[in-house]
């Protein structure tokens, strides 16, 4: 299969990544590692005129300590982060979840950046970006922004991020602290490979065993990535056992834009979300006590 | 509009003009004629077109030529020595990993990637690391097992896995 034609360019800086992006012919679309975009453009769903490959700027590359979180570069590579010992230390869903993604051929092109700009809704990244409150870093010749995760997904495959912005880095919450855990659990698409739902949670417990503060993000179930507040506020001051759970993720569904497909009715998706969250919740709890 | 790229293609540097919408798959068996890359799905769901792009393994029907500039290739033409097979292709032959042979080349460079960032996998790593490559004909036990077998030889004899292209990384 052939896209259509398209004008091609590699900067190999960020200036010239943000001129080529406000001066070449539009529509222009970023490629990051491809494993979203180019299927799209075989199939034709998708024709810019103009596409700028990120692969060669510098500045989108990095993974990098900054306190109370890490900070990864939007051109980071699944098996980059999947790989840091930084990332493996300080937000292990993060690898959790990414060990989930795809296949290893997917892993070694597919991009943090590119999973979250392209906000696919049964991409599993937005529901960790969700659970470890990120903040998205972008850039445009106007200067720089951060935009909360809770903020960035707005729609199907539509994020905050305005045309003539490149998505730079992301901040992720890090969560090595004490009486701490984390999980992701997927029910994953039998053909795709995708999640049909899937929950990231966090848990922190207090001195007494009861839950300080739950973070649940969930993906999948709707048109994009979104907290389960409800679910969260349940939580705090509870015992995590299976009642407090069972409680709380009865609503874990509740207030999503529910898809439906003939893979899963919106029903189904509702039920697994419930479930999933409970599993995720209950895992991360158990590596909580373990952290105590 | 046209663009010029470089690259290595198993050890041979390559210079070529190309539009920036041919697939590394179509360059690689239309004008390098390097057939032994199949395109099974053209979907990236196959894994039948499965290459070393800087040593690791990836789809190649899901990478731009353009996007290859100034790395290094490898093909399944690149595992043999001369008469000598690569171990994964001796294991694929010993432990009868393949019928049809279609899913093979990406089948053994999925391998050959798998081994690389995991020498010594169980047989679990292995079906999840083969994830991504479909095969109609074996039922997968085979397959499992030569890349089990080549394992084990790789790790007796670590000279005998040739594949230099590149470290792994960027
Ligand atoms: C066989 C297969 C299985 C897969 N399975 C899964 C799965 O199980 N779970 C999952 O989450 N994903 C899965 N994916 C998708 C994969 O995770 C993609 O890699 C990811 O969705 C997009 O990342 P990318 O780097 O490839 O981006 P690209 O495909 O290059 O780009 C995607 C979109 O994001 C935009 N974009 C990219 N980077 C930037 C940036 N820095 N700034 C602004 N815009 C940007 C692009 O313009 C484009 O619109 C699968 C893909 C394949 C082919
Ligand atoms: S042909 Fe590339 S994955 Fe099937
Ligand atoms: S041997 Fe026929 S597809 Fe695998």
């Amino acid at each position: 299969m052939y896209s259509g034609d398209f004008a091609y360019y590699a900067p190999t800086s960020l200036g010239e990544m943000l001129t080529l992006l406000n001066n070449a012919k539009p529509e222009v679309k970023v490629l990051a590692g491809g494993q979203s975009l180019i299927p799209l453009l075989k199939l034709r769903l998708a024709s810019p005129a103009t596409l700028i490959d990120a692969s060669q700027v510098p500045d989108l590359r990095m993974i990098a300590d900054s306190g109370n979180t890490i900070t990864l570069g939007a051109m980071t590579t699944y098996f980059q982060a999947i790989d840091s010992p930084l990332v493996q230390q300080r937000c292990p869903l993060i690898i959790q979840a990414l060990r989930q993604v795809g296949d290893p051929q997917v892993r070694a092109r597919g991009t943090i950046g590119g999973s979250l700009a392209h906000a696919d809704p049964a991409g599993d990244l937005p529901a960790v970006a969700m659970a470890l409150d990120a903040e998205i870093h972008a850039v445009s010749s106007n200067g720089e922004r951060s935009i909360a995760a809770a903020n960035f997904f707005t729609d199907v495959l539509t994020t905050a991020l305005q045309p003539n912005e490149v998505l730079k880095s992301v901040s992720f919450t890090a969560t090595d602290q004490p009486a701490t855990g984390t999980a992701y659990v997927k029910h994953r698409h039998p053909a795709s490979g995708y999640a049909v739902v899937g929950v990231a949670a966090v848990v922190r417990l207090g001195a007494d065993g009861t839950c300080q503060e739950a973070r649940v993000g969930i993906t999948g179930a709707g048109a994009h990535a979104a907290r389960a507040r409800g679910v969260e506020q349940a939580l705090a001051g509870k015992t995590l056992d299976e009642a407090a759970l069972d409680a709380a993720c009865a609503s874990a569904a509740d207030g999503l834009d529910l898809m439906s497909d003939t893979y899963a009715s919106d029903e189904f998706r509702a039920h697994l979300t419930r479930v999933l969250a409970k599993r995720a919740l209950a895992e991360a709890a158990s590596r909580a006590h373990s952290q105590a | 509009m046209r663009q010029t790229i470089k690259l290595k293609v198993n050890g041979v540097e390559r210079q070529d003009d190309v539009e920036p919408r041919m697939l590394l798959v179509h360059y690689l068996r239309d004008r390098l004629n390097l057939t032994g890359t199949h395109v099974g799905c053209d979907t990236g769901q196959c894994g039948a077109c499965t290459v070393l792009l800087n040593g690791e393994a990836v789809k190649s029907c899901m990478v731009l030529a353009v996007q290859a500039n100034g790395a290094e290739v490898s093909t399944v033409e690149s595992l043999a020595r001369g008469t000598e097979y690569h171990p994964v292709q001796q294991a694929f032959w010993d432990m009868h990993g393949l019928q049809c042979g279609f899913c093979t080349p990406g089948m053994m460079m999925a391998a050959v990637g798998l081994l690389k960032r995991n020498p010594n996998p169980t047989d679990d790593e292995i079906r999840e690391q083969l994830e991504g490559n479909l095969c109609r004909c074996t039922g997968y036990q085979n397959i499992v097992a030569a890349v089990r077998s080549a394992a084990e030889k790789m790790q007796s004899t670590p000279a005998a896995a040739p594949v230099t292209a590149g470290a792994s990384g960027e």
